[in-house]
């Protein structure tokens, strides 16, 4: 959709796409049409009370907004604000080695940044938020992607990118000062271990008591093992013929776990969730310390291929089931903040909630990491760090609308805590009429035997939830008696990329600790020292073993407690990347534009600090972890149990783990707000010096290769490629040294 | 008559179904091998075996984790 082209080896001239052009005529009736499209989808979504609403309004809605978004606010970002300049060469290019730093089509590492960014949060977050209705997370999800997120995910790349790829901990460091550094680096650090054992949690949650879903996960295993050893001995390197066969095997894995369910592995197979925990553990280590080519890359393609599959599927199920919202646009939970998922009000918990999906601190990491040394044009960044992020979005619009076209009794008998639901059908039955819900224990019977569970009673953690949704928009889709099936391939697609996630998660936590002790213990941080990295390996894993069994043992229930804790974390090191995005913004004299990143981040401090509060000082216990705990600790001292703890042990732990998670909550947002006063120290200077300071960038260095700016190559774009090749000669877009690869005799 | 309609749309198909192919071999990893051979020969090289390379790749991903995100 870009238009402009710069070239390379010309002096002078505008830097690359800051032209504007006179709009044709087609461009502002198709950007008419579109905005039209918008605005009826978002209008019938707010007024709709009572009548029935189809679920593709808040498709439409999001699509329009996005494409509305990455035209033209995305392009004024990288254009005007960040002044991509294609002119200049991009570290791919400086410093290719064909190994990290390595020219990549736009398109090819579109598709590497988005998996990279895209897991379980945008699928579990938005059915957690379903709880208040189906209005507030869309509004979030779409608006905060386009203010927030997606701005977040483009500027760090962007500024990754002009520094060779630093990371966001380095880029702190350097360009804030060392206290924020040591402060992000620890924050990193430790959300990284927590996000690793709320995912675990979310696969323990959907494995645990479900013989056939535990079948199939397991399965994954000796097939990423067997594609292991297929790439590296049978037929080296032929990745597609390896995926395609994990894939077939997947498939039967899941189809064979409905034939185990009636035999006696079933009762072999039905794990409680405490040895569930062991067994992730365990294989977490292992898989950290096995060579990545036996276990981790084979499972990384077969969880990619799944998950892309899963998600274009999911947006045709959608177009032909067309199925109706049965959530109100504004439930009562919203309004009063008693919501048996999770509990406050709907300021700040929704956006808390869903964090991926609309704004997400993680990905920080990952457009600081890999993605920005293989970009071959400056101005690609809105593509791949804007365009990737709307795409995640869209998976969170799809997975909220799979949770608001579910019976809304069975949504509720699903995600409320067994403390309340009682764990069976009556009871639940009762508890969610109790709510306002129509439903009975017949009904929650008959859905669980439709998916062939044993029980779908609290099977929090949203996975399961979404599972439903799927199986049910599938089997209205595509038809067949295949709704068993569907669900489990659905448990099976979110299990298989959240392992994915914590074996690489592991990984990279063991190579940031090594690295970290590395600094006063030299033999530590090198990492082919054997002892070194079983011993990080062990430390990593044990930290988010210890949370995952917290978790997995709270009488209140894991996911409502930990849950809220792992969104803030998430969106205080959005925090964290903001603030460095406006640093750097006032830094490079761009004061005018420091807005574009300072109005997310103000919103996102005023989120995360509103509910880090209140988890922390709110007198009301359900929300409160200290008022938590002070009012489990005094009934235990009086000899009272209070439901849903049912003996002592139970109180005890209570208070054990609400100290823990309010200590961490406001241990978290103390090192944010290190970070940011640091960065306001940093930005007063910059504001006084009345011009840019000095910063990390790298030089500008001229670019020698062509290549178009977006998706699609324009006409001028096609014209100016091959006016290059022409030049250069054929063969001058090709790869050049393969120094690491191959010897260059 | 019908040969008027099937040859664009065979040719279409075919432009499709090469775009896939180029794009899953160049997301996967496997066209670096292209690659690398058309390196050698530009370069007079003699290649390694595939064998040889793609341990050499494997290698290379050890030392360099790949975040996951949640």
């Amino acid at each position: 959709m870009s238009t402009t082209v710069s070239r390379p080896d010309t002096e002078g001239g505008p830097p690359g796409g800051t032209g504007r052009r006179r709009p044709t005529l087609k461009s502002v009736l198709v950007w008419t049409a579109v905005a039209v499209v918008g605005a009826v989808a978002w209008t019938v979504l707010a007024l709709a009370r009572g009548e029935t609403v189809s679920a593709l309004w808040m498709l439409f809605a999001a699509l329009a907004s996005y494409a509305i978004a990455y035209r033209f606010y995305a392009r004024f970002i990288a254009h005007r604000a960040l002044r991509v300049d294609d002119r200049r060469a991009t570290p791919a290019e400086r410093l290719h080695n064909g190994v990290d730093f390595d020219v990549t089509d736009r398109r090819v590492l579109f598709g590497h940044h988005f998996a990279a960014i895209a897991g379980a949060g945008p699928l579990v977050g938005p059915v957690l938020a379903a709880q208040m209705g189906y209005l507030p997370g869309t509004i979030w999800i779409v608006v905060g992607v386009i203010f927030a997120g997606a701005v977040q995910d483009m500027v760090v790349l962007f500024f990754s990118m002009r520094r060779n790829g630093k990371s966001l901990g380095q880029m702190v460091r350097e360009e804030i000062g060392i206290v924020g550094g040591v402060a992000a680096l620890i924050a990193v650090f430790a959300i990284m271990i927590l996000i690793l054992a709320v995912l675990a949690l979310i696969v323990v949650n959907a494995l645990a008591e479900s013989p056939w879903g535990v079948f199939s996960i397991a399965l994954t295993i000796p097939i990423a093992l067997f594609m292991g050893v297929y790439l590296r001995v049978l037929r080296p390197g032929r990745v597609l013929e390896a995926t395609a066969i994990g894939v077939v095997l997947l498939l039967l894995a899941i189809v064979g776990g409905g034939w185990i369910d009636n035999t006696g592995l079933a009762d072999a197979l039905t794990l409680s969730k405490e040895w569930l925990v062991l067994a992730l553990v365990v294989y977490g280590f292992v898989a950290s310390v096995l060579p990545v080519w036996l276990l981790l890359t084979p499972r990384d393609y077969l969880s990619t291929f799944m998950k892309v599959g899963v998600i274009v599927l999911l947006a045709v199920g959608l177009l032909i089931a067309r199925p109706v919202l049965q959530a109100d646009a504004l439930t009562q939970f919203a309004r009063e903040g008693t919501g048996p998922v999770f509990a406050g009000s709907l300021f700040p918990f929704v956006f808390i909630t869903i964090a991926c999906g609309a704004l997400s601190g993680f990905h920080a990491l990952i457009s600081s990491g890999t993605t920005p040394k293989m970009v071959a044009k400056e101005s690609q960044v809105r593509l791949i760090g804007y365009g990737g992020m709307l795409m995640e979005s869209f998976v969170a619009i799809s997975a909220l609308i799979a949770a608001v076209v579910i019976d809304q009794g069975l949504y509720f008998a699903m995600n409320a805590p067994a403390g309340v639901t009682g764990g069976t059908p009556e009871t639940a039955a009762a508890f969610v009429n109790g709510l306002g819900f129509p439903t009975s224990a017949q009904d929650l019977a008959a859905a669980s035997a439709a998916v062939q569970e044993p029980s779908l009673i609290s099977r929090t953690g949203g996975a399961p939830t979404l599972a439903v949704g799927i199986s049910e928009i599938f089997h209205n889709a595509f038809g067949g008696n295949l709704q068993a099936f569907w669900y489990h391939f659905a448990i099976m697609f979110e299990a298989l990329f959240i392992l994915t996630a914590v074996d690489a998660g592991t990984r990279v936590g063991r190579f940031m600790l090594q690295d970290t002790i590395g600094n006063v213990w030299k033999k530590f941080g090198d990492l082919s020292w054997r002892p070194g990295n079983v011993i990080a390996s062990a430390v990593v894993v044990g930290l988010w073993g210890s949370m995952l069994y917290i978790g997995v043992t709270d009488p209140l229930g894991g996911v409502n407690q930990l849950f809220p804790l792992f969104g803030i974390a998430n969106q205080l090191l959005a925090a964290i990347a903001l603030t460095l995005c406006t640093v750097l913004l006032v830094k490079h004299g761009k004061l005018k534009y420091a807005w574009i990143t300072a109005v997310p981040l103000a919103w996102d401090l005023v989120v995360t600090m509103t509910a880090s509060w209140q988890k922390v000082f709110s007198d009301n216990p359900a929300i409160g972890y200290f008022a938590q705990r002070n009012r489990y600790a005094t009934a235990l001292d009086a000899g009272e149990v209070l439901a849903p703890a049912q003996d002592v042990g139970q109180m005890q732990q209570v208070v054990t783990n609400s100290t823990i998670n309010g200590v961490l909550q406001a241990f978290f947002a103390l090192l944010v707000v290190v970070v940011f006063f640091n960065a306001l120290v940093v930005i007063a200077k910059a504001i006084r010096a009345r011009g840019p300071l000095p910063t990390t960038e790298e030089p500008a260095v001229p670019s020698r290769i062509v290549e178009p700016s977006g998706l699609f190559a324009t006409a001028e774009e096609k014209q100016a490629i091959a006016e290059h090749e022409r030049l250069v000669g054929a063969g001058a877009r090709g790869r050049g040294t393969f120094t690491e690869e191959g010897p260059t005799r | 008559m019908t040969a008027d309609v099937a040859g664009p749309v065979r040719s279409a198909a075919v432009r499709a179904w090469r775009g896939v192919r180029w794009y899953l071999r160049e997301w996967s990893g496997e066209a670096r091998w292209d690659d690398y051979l058309e390196h050698c020969a530009a370069h007079g090289h003699r290649p390694v075996s595939r064998r040889e390379f793609e341990r050499r790749r494997a290698d290379e991903r050890e030392r360099t984790p790949v975040s996951r995100c949640c």
